[in-house]
């Protein structure tokens, strides 16, 4: 029969196999799934994987959607590489977008070029905020990490939603809970003319290289690696866990709340109630496809952002259901966190159960 | 050989031209919430579906379902653009500001925009009156109540509902001068959790009618366990509650759907601000209970017919708000431009409007 068993060292084999062996396993549940529904798979599968990069247009959309999600899944990838289990990129990412626009629309007037990095700079401090609080909680009272921050998504949600009803609603916008349009200079410029690229995604690679920076080549980083992989040792060593720890989290929520000021001075250009999609949450599922590494972060987001796009798309062009999408998207990351299993484990047929 | 190249040629031309003649007219929609979600969005997929029926061959349509009112919505509308939509249907609140930039980009699409304020040469606006089916439902509750106390479920504070609000209270004391009005804010178009709170935050101070501007069937479902009545919103809601069902006022967006494509292929279409009501049965009563009081029955059609008809007119002055001031003046009745801007509740609401 069979069993599972520990592989005493991770298969380097399986390191390189797993992704593959992931999307074909996907591929083939896509072409059943479609053919079930009488959509032609070939086409499915190529609306949902490919056209999202088939023009310049497209990929520049790509980009819009993968910024904030690096941004947060960088920032998460040291928090778990160091055994921080911040799930809270959602909460700082709306805490930047509302410090943001707080800085956004009291100089609404102002054609400084100093407003928007003040507002930019306010995002990033207000995402350092709101992970401070359940760092210190956790530090200082032991409590958990996890729902401590999970906690703070929820308020600072609600924050964003009574600011938006409250203080910062468009005096101009008939009561609707969405504030007034930022001022040009307030918003941040575009790259190219007639695409959405903005400055955040520049913002957004560049975190991702300094996160491998201070994670391969620093002291710091030396500490973050080895309290992940030996919290024991790393202790012994004399390492100052509380120092690393402030360390991960105020990074993790700097990145969040820029990725919050970046959408909502970016592609929004106001504060709305749905600043997010929630690409705090699925920045996580991005950190642990990019193998909690800041550069395999890129490849995740990208891939990530990709197959989000590939939903709509799929709606738009073959009038697939969103359901049909989410299920798709589902049974992927499935595959993908499933072939993963098998680097550090792996299946024994023995025939002992003959007898 | 040549004549034969020749035929090929004639006929792939003809083949060609008639593919054009051929070419369906393409219309798009973009839903904030999926199409089962019983409420709002699903009764804009069924004018959509009815639209379809009446133009058969003539027109295609494609849908986008559960759209983030951030930055993918402009993504979306751009995309239904780019795929060949002639006319897009933006049917939340949420979309207007994606919805004029990407209307500037594409000035030879018409885009119709739901509920907002903001036109432009190539983007019109439409909404529902759905104070006239309010009204009706104030008389009803102010005639069916025990207590003399009913209910309103509010979304968010914005004209819309406020006039609702006031056309509620003034539908019911016209029947019974002794009517109080409760209002909950559940600061949600829809949240079944949400709303049963509100539903049962009313309940707890007396109510026995309760309407709700709420999406959900939630509240309905709430007191039927508690044993009052309910009236039901957007969609037809009986069968979740039947026996605390008075009726539901059903949004019917088909009739609108219809003439503006018909419109738009016939070139005759104008950016306009259209308001939907009674008279031309955009807003419907649905599944009137057939247990209710003979009278009370009667009275409901009677008014449905008087505010159909014109000579029931909610928001003719003079009405005195709250506060005491005439906020219509005796001989006026309100445009449209002065519904737009309601933030007023009338003489006799103890309450406040929310800032």
């Amino acid at each position: 029969m069979m069993r599972i068993q520990a592989r005493t060292e991770p298969s380097s084999l399986m390191k390189v196999a797993s992704p593959l062996i992931a999307i074909v396993c996907t591929l083939l549940f896509g072409c059943i799934l479609f053919s079930a529904l009488n959509k032609n798979p070939f086409e499915a599968l190529h609306v949902l994987l490919i056209a999202p990069l088939s023009d310049m247009y497209n990929v520049g959309e790509m980009l819009v959607k993968m910024g904030p999600l690096l941004l947060c899944a960088v920032g998460l990838s040291l928090c778990y590489r160091a055994n921080m289990w911040n799930i809270g990129a959602e909460g700082q990412l709306l805490a930047g977008a509302l410090g943001g626009s707080v800085v956004a629309l009291t100089f609404i007037d102002s054609e400084s070029v100093f407003v928007l990095p003040c507002a930019l700079l306010a995002g990033i401090v207000s995402g350092m905020l709101w992970a401070a609080i359940p760092t210190f909680l956790k530090l200082r009272f032991n409590s958990n990490l996890i729902l401590t921050t999970i906690m703070f998504n929820y308020i600072g949600l609600y924050l964003l939603i009574w600011a938006v009803n409250g203080p910062l609603r468009d005096p101009d916008g008939y009561g609707f809970p969405e504030s007034a349009l930022f001022s040009e200079a307030a918003t941040l410029p575009t790259l190219f003319d007639g695409s959405r690229i903005h400055l955040g995604i520049l913002f957004a690679i560049l975190s991702a290289f300094i996160g491998w920076f201070v994670l391969t080549k620093t002291h710091l980083g030396f500490q973050i690696r080895v309290f992940g992989a030996d919290e024991p040792a790393a202790k012994y060593a004399g390492f100052n866990s509380k120092k690393l720890s402030w360390f991960v989290m105020l990074f993790s929520g700097a990145l969040a709340g820029l990725a919050g000021v970046s959408e909502v001075t970016g592609p929004i250009g106001q504060l709305v109630p749905n600043v997010s999609p929630g690409y705090g949450y699925s920045a996580i599922i991005v950190a642990y496809l990019g193998r909690l590494h800041p550069l395999g972060a890129i490849v995740a987001a990208i891939f990530l952002a990709v197959l989000y796009m590939g939903g709509d798309l799929a709606q738009i062009q073959m009038g697939i259901p969103v359901a049909v999408v989410g299920m798709f998207q589902g049974v992927l990351l499935f595959f993908l966190l499933a072939c993963d299993f098998f680097i550090r484990n792996r299946l024994i047929f023995n025939k002992q159960a003959t007898h | 050989m040549k004549l034969k190249s020749l035929l090929v040629g004639l006929g792939l031309m003809a083949g060609v031209s008639l593919a054009h003649a051929e070419e369906p007219f393409k219309v798009g929609f973009v839903y904030v919430g999926p199409i089962g979600d019983l409420g709002w969005s699903y009764e804009h997929d069924r004018g959509r579906e009815e639209m379809q029926k009446y133009f058969g061959d003539k027109v295609k349509t494609t849908f986008v379902e559960n759209v983030a009112e951030g930055a993918d919505a402009q993504r979306v509308i751009t995309q239904l653009a780019k795929a060949g939509n002639q006319v897009i249907f933006t049917t939340s609140f949420g979309f207007m500001n994606p919805t004029v930039k990407v209307a500037k980009r594409f000035p030879n699409v018409v885009f119709e925009h739901a509920t907002g304020y903001k036109r432009a040469k190539n983007l019109g606006t439409y909404t529902l009156r759905t104070y006239e089916g309010r009204y009706v439902s104030g008389v009803t509750a102010g005639l069916l109540t025990k207590t003399n106390t009913i209910g309103y479920i509010g979304a968010f504070p914005i004209p819309e509902v406020i006039r609702d609000i006031d056309a509620t209270y003034m539908g019911a004391k016209s029947v019974n001068p002794d009517v109080k009005l409760k209002i909950v804010w559940a600061n949600t178009w829809y949240d079944p959790g949400k709303e049963t709170d509100a539903a049962n935050a009313l309940m707890d101070q007396g109510v026995d009618v309760l309407i709700q501007h709420t999406d959900s069937p939630a509240p309905l479902i709430a007191a039927q366990k508690r044993g009052i009545r309910a009236i039901g919103q957007a969609s037809d809601m009986s069968k979740f509650a039947p026996k605390a069902h008075v009726f539901s006022v059903r949004d019917n967006w088909a009739p609108y759907y219809i003439k503006t494509v018909q419109q738009v292929m016939d070139g005759t279409w104008k950016s306009q601000d259209f308001w939907g009501g009674l008279h031309d049965d955009m807003l419907q009563l649905t599944s009137i209970n057939p247990n209710l009081p003979a009278d009370v029955r009667a009275k409901i059609d009677a008014t449905y017919q008087g505010v159909k008809s014109g000579t029931i007119q909610p928001f003719k002055g003079p009405i005195t708000d709250n506060t005491g001031k005439i906020v219509v003046p005796a001989g006026h009745t309100l445009t449209d431009k002065e519904l737009a801007k309601v933030n007023w509740y009338v003489d006799g609401i103890t309450d406040k409007v929310p800032n």
